[in-house]
């Protein structure tokens, strides 16, 4: 695999003294990795600096190891996609998706061309005269990419391209840009600040949190094995448990967890919902008081109250007969990780045993 | 009443109320319309009991008073002219660039506005005096141009803050140098705003009098100056056919730059947010 876009030791410090620190990652050909974290975390910054609208402190940017940082936007292989605002309000669709070819002295014929195939490719066929304020939030949005792939650009930038759509379109609009991305085989950087977004299209997750990263991995890796509480509270769900480590273990009322590494101190333990489940055998069992059942479409949020503190778990809905309301329960803790005080990850893979006496 | 039953109490107020703001503000119009073409009026009658174009074929026979016209219209012309380009650079830097006085010199637009503007002149005549510019056509630009810089630099000013920074950031991306992302999408996007700058611009410098009273008598008299001794001197209905001449391009200026503006870009503003 080759590397498209590498970004080394890049810093950004505003004047206000907020910014990014130390980011440093790679993008390979044919990718699409997504920056993910909270607001003001940093990720436009970094996109930004990628296309060229921003001058980074220090660091380096290459595409197709070249360096980039020091070229204007307009010279930068890069295409970036907005939020919202792309389009020129004064020109119609064909005009916005002509402007960067006229610029390249490129033949009418090969425009009208061109224009046509791309607009085939975001489904909008036939909109050429139409102006932007005619089109809907998404259609806005496909124009904007068409026009951004039409610069056939060897990194596409998208910021939150899709945070303005409700959520149906922005399932489907993600559907195709996941297509169209295999399709024509293109370098993607994308932000976005949906957790769910950034695992369901993404090759690789650039976790960050203020200012710098927090985690890069594949989503399976992000989700199942968090390295920090701060990549464990930002995706998916957890149920966190305060607790003390001696050595390798963790008492908690009746309950000794054992985990591999050597620790002793504060700690906070996380279990997923989903490695809550109904004891399958006599061993290990807790006894939980269902406290609060939450319908959520095909699954329900059920409360539990046990020993070891209040605990939230799934259950299907073909299962909800076997869970009534205040009735008793054994659980079974199928995994759990182990954060210390800093936030990190005692041990980065899941295992662990926990007894009960 | 049909119209009662159609469309109940309140819409009957609300006519009521759009007939005397129609009289209030087109009474005064169509009376000094109807002066202009009387050839004798007394006051209880509606109508003039004679009509006449007797002002009209004296106002533009004269040789002095075309002249002023002209001059009018070219002085007009050459303020927006240099204005414009005065202007616009600046009203994009306002708007586009955060440096530390942009609040004060915005603020110090509005105050040449503020005092009474016979001081502003007199101060500036001393000044003019000074650097012999009295009685002479440079000056009359330089005081319209006064007059005018508020306007042609708040009006663009907002324009291009409507245009977004990653509308232009788009065209950068797309391989537009920053020239030709002003011309091909910032300016244009403006241009509604621009437009009505320079309509106003041109308007204001049309009917501008006291400045260039001050400024241009005795050489030079533009249609405003001259208007003050015609209705000293002669009979209201020269007035009149003056006043409509002078009221014409107002007119006809607002409705060419409501129906380009309307015609063109303003529509076209975005859906989203
Ligand atoms: N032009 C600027 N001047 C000063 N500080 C800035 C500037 N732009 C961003 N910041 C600050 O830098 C930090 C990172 O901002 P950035 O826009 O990159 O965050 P983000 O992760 O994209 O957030 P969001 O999800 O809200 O878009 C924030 O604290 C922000 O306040
Ligand atoms: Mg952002």
């Amino acid at each position: 695999m080759t590397i498209k876009l590498s970004i080394e030791n890049l810093s950004k410090i505003y004047p206000t003294g907020e910014g990014v620190q130390n980011i440093d990652f790679h993008v390979n050909e044919g990718e699409l990795v997504t920056l993910l974290g909270p607001s003001g975390c940093g990720k436009t910054t970094v996109l930004r600096s990628v296309g060229g609208f921003i001058d980074p402190t220090s660091g380096a940017i290459k595409i197709s190891n070249k360096e980039v940082h020091h070229l204007p936007s307009e010279k930068r292989p890069s295409a970036m996609v907005f939020q919202s605002y792309n389009l020129w309000p004064h020109m119609t669709v064909f005009d916005n998706l002509a402007f960067s070819l006229k610029l390249k002295k490129v033949k009418k014929k090969e425009i009208q061309m061109k224009v046509e195939e791309v607009l085939t490719l975001v489904h909008l066929t036939g909109m050429e005269k139409k102006y932007p304020s005619e089109l809907s939030g998404g259609q806005q949005q496909r124009i904007a990419l068409a026009r951004a792939l039409l610069l056939e650009p060897e990194v596409l930038l998208l910021d939150e391209p899709f945070s303005a759509l409700d959520a149906k379109l922005r399932h489907e609009l993600r559907e195709e840009l996941r297509e169209i991305q295999s399709k024509r085989n293109l370098t993607m950087l994308f932000v976005t600040h949906d957790q769910e977004e950034a695992l369901s299209i993404s090759d690789k997750i650039v976790v960050m949190n203020n200012g710098h990263i927090e985690q890069i991995d594949n989503p399976q890796e992000v989700y199942n094995a968090p390295n920090s509480l701060f990549v464990a509270q930002f995706i998916g769900r957890m149920n966190f448990i305060k607790g003390k480590s001696v050595n390798n273990t963790i008492q908690i009322g009746d309950l000794t967890f054992i985990h591999n590494d050597a620790y002793t101190g504060d700690v906070t333990i996380g279990i997923r919902p989903e490695d809550i489940q109904l004891a399958t055998a006599n061993t290990r069992n807790i006894e939980a008081q269902i406290d609060k059942i939450m319908m959520l479409g095909h699954f329900a949020e059920i409360t539990l109250k046990t020993m070891i503190g209040s605990l939230k778990m799934f259950v299907d809905r073909q299962q909800m007969e076997q869970f009534v309301l205040k009735s008793t329960i054994p659980i079974q803790l199928n995994n759990f990780l182990v954060f210390k005080e800093t936030g990190e990850v005692l041990n980065n893979r899941r295992m662990e045993v926990y007894e009960n006496i | 009443m049909w119209y009662l039953r159609t469309f109940g109490k309140r819409k009957i107020i609300e006519f009521i109320f759009l007939c005397l703001f129609m009289l209030f503000f087109f009474g005064p119009l169509l009376n000094l319309l109807l002066l202009a073409f009387a050839g004798e009026w007394q006051y209880p009658d509606i109508l003039p009991k004679v009509w006449s174009l007797d002002w009209w074929s004296f106002v533009l026979q004269d040789d002095s008073l075309v002249r002023s016209m002209w001059l009018s219209f070219l002085i007009a012309a050459i303020v927006t002219l240099i204005s414009l380009i005065i202007c616009i650079p600046a009203a994009y830097a306002f708007a586009r660039i955060q440096f530390p006085f942009r609040r004060f010199f915005l603020f110090s637009f509005l105050l040449t506005n503020a005092f009474p503007k016979m001081g502003l002149y007199v101060a500036i005549a001393v000044l003019f005096y000074q650097m012999n510019l009295m009685n002479t056509f440079t000056g009359i630009i330089l005081i319209h141009i006064i007059n005018t810089l508020m306007f042609m630099t708040w009006i663009p000013s907002a324009a291009f803050e409507n245009v977004h920074k990653s509308q232009e950031e788009a065209a950068r991306d797309a391989g537009a140098s920053p020239i030709r992302v002003f011309w091909h999408i910032t300016l244009p996007m403006a241009k509604p705003g621009i437009i009505v700058a320079c309509v106003f611009t041109f308007l204001s410098s049309l009917n501008e009098a006291e400045g260039t009273f001050l400024v241009g008598v005795p050489n030079y008299q533009t249609m405003p100056v001259i208007m003050y001794s015609i209705i000293a001197d002669y009979p209201s209905t020269a007035g009149a056919v003056f006043s409509v001449i002078l009221t014409l391009p107002t007119i006809i200026l607002l409705f060419a730059a409501r129906r380009f503006v309307g015609a063109d870009t303003f529509a076209n503003g975005f859906k989203m947010k």
